[in-house]
């Protein structure tokens, strides 16, 4: 047997690379995701002040320090027993909103847009975003006005773009002027049209691409994503729904209770955890999040001109959870519009710049639970403390790691689909990383745990030995 | 004019320096005109070329053996080195896993956690060995120092804007700032 390794996996967020084991007729055998980094998080915030969360997390992840930001805080909520009046939950759920649309856009434009809009074969000196500016200047700026315009919301709120400084234990440090609401709300209705070209484009992809769409890493899985009481998606908050690939509801819970649901499996060979539906037990119990897993397992979205995409995404597949690793991108699109019309709706709220923004609290309950759907999927910090509210114990489920069965599965569906081991190009390569590419995988916050994802692609021999190795430097 | 060729990559890292970079917004776009990308965590070119670049960038802290080979190959083929963000600069965040006994720390992550069910802490030889967690300084030279967690973009464009010019940056006031 031969082994193919990519090293390192690019345009993703972290370090991974890809060996794809070949058997002695030269075809894919069995291909794995190996996520090659680890940090220490949960052991090395053990002993801080509870209410440090909210700044040490975010340096898990550059990509979404908000999400982590954010669960923290509702962790926090949780551990002083209190909740954070409405005008900080607005202001939380705005600066949420921020941070999908730059971090949904950067994926479109910057890390998956390159394949989608150059070509899975493209020369690979030029497949990336500076391609795309050369190929489409104009695009181009507006994509980067359009994640500007995302960081520039959690600026406005946190006073930094990366790594803000917001939400504190019961609510928010600073309220949001009048003169910040109307800046941001000058700009909206210009920047609701740079996601609807965003759509027209991923469309008109998928018009002429419907054979590899159909052909690329379609597998069946549970999905998983928050949503509020009328089924409508959630981002900052709400209830745990599972479903099955029919769309049935299997669960509905509240992600205190997460323990009970989910559990978290370990293989030797990747530093990413693999977190299942503990009912049906590894693997019977994988399931997908994200973007993909959010709109599968959702009846509705909550504001217009994304809830009239959202039929069409169901129609797709007649009303059943679209299966295909591509459609990630639809789905990510669809919630970028979503992301800037609920962003909108916070802001013409009256209650958006009332300065009634934290809840005073006494003492700590000496555990807590913080969930919130992060652009890449659920997001769940678990915190215990003792008496004096010093840190005793961390847990945390990051959006990445749900998604690792499925990215695994993906390289190897792709793999098989692709790789011919007598001769490899760097495109039936590039597919490979595309599949987990599609997945938005944030690796940093995936390996909080330890990490880092490069791609090397080696051939082994059934006896271990490597016989050919492929970079491409 | 030829271009500065560029190369980047990240260590133990949360990819917040590279967000900063990208916050340049319009101006990286201008300096695209007068830099050559080479291999990044955002192109496709896996490795800094073999013939070399000018300027290499590294954010993130040292803290495994990949890492440690990263390192060694940037500063081999980079004529002026940057330590971008606190990780790399001084260890930053990163260096908090040093206060803790190492293989407590992975049996926390990968078999203690409440959530973990039969776990084990990987160690398949695909996979890189954690170790002490160090700036880059301490294992190769570091030409210039961009603290910050992480650098804004503002420090961040006045230092490629400095070398694309031929000059070494100094940085003062708000561009040298430590969070």
């Amino acid at each position: 047997m031969q082994k193919i390794t990519i090293e390192p996996v690019t345009r993703i967020e972290g370090h991974a690379k890809v060996t794809i084991h070949l058997n002695n007729k030269g075809k894919v055998d069995r291909a794995f995701l190996h996520v090659n980094e680890w940090r220490g998080f949960e052991k090395f915030t053990e002993g801080r002040p509870f209410f440090e969360m909210p700044q040490i997390t975010p340096r898990i992840c550059g990509i979404c320090p908000v999400s982590h930001h954010l669960s923290a805080a509702k962790a926090c909520d949780r551990v002083v027993g209190v909740t954070p009046p409405r005008p900080a939950q607005l202001l939380r759920e705005l600066m949420h909103m921020g941070q999908i649309i730059q971090s949904h856009s950067m994926h479109f434009f910057e890390l998956a847009g390159p394949d989608l809009l150059l070509g899975f074969d493209a020369d690979p000196a030029i497949r990336n975003v500076v391609g795309v500016i050369q190929a489409n200047p104009e695009l181009a700026v507006k994509a980067v006005r359009l994640r500007a315009f995302g960081q520039e919301i959690i600026r406005k709120l946190g006073t930094r773009r990366i790594h803000p400084n917001h939400s504190i234990p019961g609510g928010v440090n600073a309220p949001l002027s009048e003169k910040d609401r109307d800046e941001i709300l000058s700009q909206i209705d210009d920047m609701t049209d740079v996601v609807k070209a965003a759509i027209a484009v991923a469309k008109g992809w998928y018009d002429g691409n419907m054979e590899v769409v159909n052909n690329f890493a379609v597998f069946p899985t549970m999905y998983m994503g928050l949503v509020d009481d009328e089924g409508g998606l959630q981002l900052y908050d709400g209830k745990l729904r599972l479903s099955d690939r029919t769309g049935k509801v299997l669960e509905e819970f509240d992600p205190q209770n997460y323990l009970d649901y989910i559990g978290e499996h370990v293989e030797d060979w990747s530093y990413l955890k693999f977190p299942f539906y503990k009912k049906m037990g590894w693997p019977k119990g994988v399931y997908r999040v994200g973007p993909l897993g959010r709109l599968n397992v959702a009846d509705k979205i909550n504001t217009p001109m994304a809830n009239e995409e959202f039929k069409n995404f169901k129609s797709i597949g007649g009303g059943k959870p679209l299966e295909g690793t591509l459609w990630y991108h639809y789905a990510r699109l669809i919630e970028d519009l979503y992301a800037i019309e609920r962003a909108k709706e916070i802001l013409l709220d009256p209650d958006v710049t009332s300065t009634d923004i934290a809840t005073d609290y006494a003492g700590v309950t000496g555990e807590g639970v913080g969930c919130i759907e992060a652009p890449r999927g659920t997001l769940i910090h678990h915190y215990k403390t003792d008496a004096n509210g010093m840190l005793t114990k961390v847990n945390l489920i990051v959006a990445t790691g749900h998604n690792n069965w499925a990215m695994s599965t993906a390289v190897e569906m792709v793999a098989k689909t692709f790789v011919d081991g007598k001769k490899l190009t760097e495109g039936m390569l590039n597919r490979v990383e595309a599949a987990i590419r599609a997945y938005d995988p944030c690796l940093s916050c995936s390996t909080h745990a330890i990490g880092a994802m490069p791609m090397v692609i080696e051939l082994v021999e059934p006896d271990g030995s490597v016989i050919d190795q492929v970079s491409r430097s | 004019m030829t271009k500065v060729k560029v190369a980047m990559d990240w260590l133990a890292a949360c990819a917040g320096c590279e967000m900063s970079v990208l916050d340049m917004d319009e101006r990286l776009v201008q300096l695209l005109d007068k830099i050559e990308l080479t291999s990044t965590p955002i192109t496709d070119l896996k490795h800094p070329p073999k013939d070399g670049v000018t300027v290499g960038i590294l954010s993130g802290a040292v803290n495994n053996t990949t890492n440690l080979e990263v390192v060694k190959e940037m500063r081999e083929r980079c004529k002026i080195l940057i330590a971008l963000g606190d990780c790399a600069v001084f260890g930053g965040i990163m260096t908090m896993r040093n206060f803790f006994d190492m293989n407590e720390a992975l049996r926390r992550a990968y078999i203690e956690t409440e959530s973990t069910v039969d776990g084990i802490i990987p160690s398949s030889e695909e996979l890189s060995k954690p170790i002490l967690t160090q700036p880059v300084n301490q294992i190769v030279k570091v030409d210039v120092y961009l603290p910050g967690c992480p650098p804004s973009a503002d420090a961040i464009h006045h230092v490629l804007k400095e070398l694309v010019e031929g000059r070494m940056p100094i940085l003062t006031g708000e561009n040298l700032k430590y969070d």
